[in-house]
Formats: C-alpha cells, structure tokens, sequence
C-alpha cells in the first residue's frame, strides 16, 4: 500500500463550521475512492509567508492517507483545484521514511529537540519580565555580569 | 625584553590556521526524512532573501542538499516559506 499526504489551506474567510465542512468534504471525497485515512492534522489558523488571493492567512490541513491504486489521485486532485474555498494544495508520496517520520510524529517521538531550541530564547524571556516587577533588578545585572 | 611567545601568538587570530570540518547534519545525525512542513527548521537552510544556501555553506552532502532544496520548494508552494524576502532573519 502507496502513502500519501495532502496538505491544503481553506479560506480563512469562512466561518468555523464551512471550513469544517469543507475537510470533511475532502475526506469523504478520499473515502469515496477507496483509499484509508492513516491521520488528519488540523494544523489550524496560520499566518501565509506572503498573500495568496488576497489572504495573509489560512487554515491548514494535513491528511495521510493509504490507497492500493492511485490512478484516482489525478481525478482527486482536479476536484481540488476547482474547490473555490482552497487557497493550495499539494500532495506528496511518502516513503518509508516519511510513514515513519509521520508515525512518531504522531507518538511524540521527534519535535523534542526541535522544541527545546526553538523554545530556549523564549523560555529567557518570560523569566526576564518578573524579574523587574519584583525589583530584583540590580541582583539580575549583577548575575548576568558574573556570568 | 623581547616578548614571550604566549604574548606573540595571540596577535593574530588564533582560528585563522585551523581547519574546522565541516559536516553534514543529516548523515550526522541520522536524520532520514525531512518535513516540509515545518518552517523553522528549514529556515536554517535559506539566506536572508529567502534563497538557498549553497552546499559550501550548509556542508550538507549531495542527497540531503537535494531533498532540502524540494522541501524548501514545496514549504513555498504551500505559503510557510517566502519566495523573496528582505530581513528574514
């Protein structure tokens, strides 16, 4: 069985409920063509690098999805592009490597590392904040200088 | 008093001799897959205009440059990523 995974952005224009329905839409869609549904990731409400259709912003899917024969995925990507409450879509085949990277995505097993480097500069900051409110403030300049 | 030659050998930057190796991170690491999804990790691969750097830079080998060339590329198509940028970083 052939792994796929489709990520598109919906309107952020529309209420929370049509752009439900839309991804519901589109799984049913998949459903309709025989293939199994591995995950859906409701990436949610994310701010676009630049403007697609006059948008700054969309809400992001992610499904992974199984099928024996995609000779359907053509038809399946048709109906996509003629979706008018899409901004993108793009749909990818993973390999082994990718199911797998998925898989532990899923199982927190990767993102950890990510996460503490990504979160270390922030973790800095909101420990800055009370330290001026408790007036601590030469103390820290001091700890800071030492350092 | 002539100067000693602790004193002399730090006239000139100490790194300039040495030959720091670099490496790949994927095959060091054993990173085997990478998300294109996920924009923080591939910024470190791109300039401040949003361009990719060059193997030269990133030290990536020929596989994994390529792969992160694609992510990039499909990071761009799906709006996580700029095609051009000033001050990106």
């Amino acid at each position: 069985m052939r792994h796929y995974e489709v990520t598109f952005i919906v309107d952020p224009v529309l209420s929370g409920d049509e752009v439900k329905s839309t991804a519901d839409h589109i799984l049913n869609e998949l459903k309709n063509y025989g293939a199994t549904i591995v995950a859906v990731d409701e990436m949610g409400l994310k701010q676009l690098a630049y403007p697609i259709n006059r948008r700054s912003s969309g809400v992001y899917y992610c499904v992974e999805f199984g099928c024996t024969e995609a000779d359907w995925l053509v038809k399946f990507e048709l109906g996509l592009k003629r979706n008018e409450k899409l901004l993108r879509f793009l749909t990818v085949r993973l390999d082994k490597y990718g199911i797998k990277y998925n898989d532990d995505k899923r199982n927190g097993r990767i993102g950890k590392r990510k996460k503490v480097s990504a979160t270390a500069p922030a973790a800095e900051a909101p420990v800055a904040p009370p330290a001026v409110v408790d007036l601590d403030v030469p103390e820290v300049v001091e700890a800071i200088a030492e350092v | 008093m002539a100067a000693s030659r602790e004193d002399v050998k730090f006239l000139s930057n100490p790194k300039i001799g040495l030959n720091q190796k670099k490496y790949c991170r994927f095959r060091k690491f054993g990173i085997k897959h990478i998300d294109y999804k996920d924009p923080d990790f591939l910024i470190q691969f791109i300039n401040e205009q949003g361009k990719l750097l060059p193997r030269r830079i990133t030290g990536n080998s020929l596989k994994f440059q390529r792969r992160v060339a694609t992510a990039v590329k499909r990071a761009r198509h799906l709006g996580m990523l700029p095609f051009v940028a000033d001050l990106l970083k």
